[in-house]
């Protein structure tokens, strides 16, 4: 068969790729008007921009100090879901393979808890915090985000794990393979699919969540992008020329990171669809 | 499995695995929910020492005395029927229509996806100034009164404008699993029913829609549980306006405990919204297992 497009293929083309249009207008907005003057955004925000003006990024830059705040993000981002994974993985992987009533308990308990909102624990979870010295210090808040990525972590990698055959660490361990190295060198690399879902799906929590490190980061120093956005915004209530340049740059990294990996990404949600 | 038994027993290796992430996550989610569970029976404001207890009486002011926080939970039942409905149905579309194209569909995929990857936080800020001011421009341009009135100042419309933005965030989200789905249906079956002389429609709902049933369930639930717990979006975009009109629960209980700084009474409305959570969901799996039996 020849690959000629059919009249009912080039519509559908044509109305999907309008709607795509349609999808990326917010961006267009953003991006256009972030390069105008106020004034200019205010009379024609759907026009190009007559000139660029680049020097609103450069206030903007300096204004949310956004290399900080970039830095901030990663760092948090990169150490919750890391840890995330080095705790999730290995306790699913006991879970599964021994059958016993407290793996049961465990993994009920954690089922359960996906169901509790964040609105019922952030009260006393502030205090806990401030208690434990967790407050307005990154590490602290890694470290909650550990606690609060392990039910869904151990989750998806239990349900994963499940459909791996036992004979390989069956007869690893008939060659006296011990435990800790049964799982690195055995049992991880066959967990890769469910990794990388893992990995997307709590970098993509973690790295856009507001409401839990606006309630436990305050230094100027220490925000996250979504906080610094937040702080900016009250300061600068709908003065778009200084507050679109930042939500460009503030959703750039993210875009970037998506482009570059949808594949993945697009895989790994799927597959976490499947499992969930 | 009886040797499976013999071998891996509840060792040391078994704790070593097990319980640091336990523990983290029983010392930052499990006790301060219990605490806060206790919290909802005193009068407790964050500042003096000890909280006065009060029994019974947060829950009986919620459920009595309280229209706001009765009005945030109609409002987020509405916006979660709205958006569950909408979402799916767009998702649902997209990923028929893609699935058909013959080319096209990887750049299509990531486009509808794109909304998804950004913060609800950021999002919501980025349609209150399309809302604001550029939707209103092209209203103007085009003459369209609908698209030029100010969507944030009036209750209704703030409302639509609030399902426009989730479903925007969403659908593409949605999209991808019900691609995922409607691509593992096996390429024979069309086959078969294209010599039987089948017609699309038929094709869609005689074997489509049955065979990813499963996607469905999932995607339902999705939706269902996000919009449910909606916050960050509604606090960007419109603060719970105009005059309350868009103020979810989760939103309300954020306000009551940090903008009035009612711990206790803020405490007894979070059970009350876990409670509520837990009903969906368990109403979710009931329905997901019946429907399984029938399949």
């Amino acid at each position: 068969m020849k690959n000629k497009m059919g009249i009912s293929q080039i519509a559908l083309l044509v109305l999907l790729t309008l709607l795509a249009f349609v999808f990326l207008l917010p961006f267009y907005f953003i991006t256009i008007n972030s390069v105008k003057t106020f004034s200019e955004i205010m009379k024609s925000p759907a026009a190009l921009p007559s000139s660029l003006q680049l020097k609103n990024y450069e206030i903007a830059i300096r204004q949310v100090s956004f290399f900080r705040m970039l830095f901030n993000s990663l760092v948090i981002t990169i150490g919750s879901v890391g840890g995330m994974v080095l705790l999730g993985s290995p306790a699913a992987w006991k879970l599964v393979r021994v059958p016993s009533k407290i793996s049961a308990v465990f993994f009920t308990i954690y089922v359960a808890a996906m169901v509790i909102p964040f609105q019922s624990v952030m009260v006393p979870l502030v205090k806990v915090a401030s208690e434990g010295n967790l407050l307005d210090n990154r590490l602290g808040l890694i470290l909650i985000y550990w606690g609060f990525g392990q039910p869904f972590t151990v989750f998806l990698y239990h349900g994963f794990i499940k459909g791996v055959p036992y004979e390989l660490e069956e007869s690893a361990r008939l060659d006296g393979c011990n435990d800790f190295t049964m799982f690195h060198a055995i049992v991880f690399p066959l967990l890769k699919t469910i990794t990388v879902t893992v990995i997307i799906l709590q970098t993509l929590w973690v790295w856009n969540d507001f409401l839990l490190p606006s309630l436990i980061l305050y230094a100027k120093d220490l925000q996250t992008i979504p906080l610094s956005i937040n702080r900016f915004f009250g300061q600068y209530k709908n003065q778009w020329d200084k507050a679109l340049p930042i939500l460009v740059l503030g959703i750039l990294p993210i875009v970037l990171f998506f482009l570059s990996l949808q594949r993945f990404m697009i895989k790994g949600i799927a597959e976490g669809a499947v499992k969930g | 499995m009886k040797q499976q038994n013999r071998i891996n027993r509840m060792n040391g290796s078994y704790w070593v695995a097990t319980l640091p992430g336990f523990l983290v996550f029983l010392c930052v989610v499990l006790i301060p929910f219990f605490i806060g569970f206790g919290y909802s029976f005193t009068a407790w404001n964050g500042i003096g020492k000890h909280a006065a207890f009060i029994g019974l009486e947060n829950y009986k002011d919620v459920l009595t005395d309280d229209p706001k926080a009765i009005a945030s939970i109609f409002f987020t039942a509405r916006f979660t029927i709205s958006v569950v409905i909408i979402s799916n149905l767009l998702g649902f579309f997209l990923a028929l229509g893609i699935t058909a194209l013959k080319r096209g569909q990887g750049p299509l995929r990531v486009v509808f996806f794109l909304p998804n990857v950004i913060g609800g936080l950021i999002l919501g800020f980025i349609w209150r100034f399309l809302l604001i001011n550029g939707l209103p421009a092209v209203g103007e341009f085009l003459h369209i009164e609908l698209i030029s009135s100010p969507w944030l100042g009036d209750a209704s419309t703030a409302f639509w404008g609030t399902v426009i933005v989730y479903v925007w965030k969403t659908a593409g989200y949605l999209m991808v699993i019900y691609i995922a789905a409607l691509l593992s249906i096996d390429q024979n079956l069309f086959d078969a029913a294209h010599i039987d002389g089948a017609r699309a429609l038929s094709i869609l709902f005689r074997i489509k829609i049955p065979l990813i049933m499963p996607a469905i369930t999932v995607c339902l639930f999705l939706m269902l549980s996000w919009a449910f717990k909606l916050f960050d979006v509604i606090f960007s975009l419109t603060g719970g306006g105009p005059f309350g009109a868009t103020e979810s629960f989760a939103l309300n209980i954020y306000n009551e405990a940090f903008l009035y700084n009612n711990y206790g009474y803020a405490s007894a409305k979070a059970v009350v919204f876990t409670l509520l959570v837990a009903l969906l969901t368990l109403l979710q799996v009931k329905a997901t297992k019946s429907r399984e039996v029938q399949a």
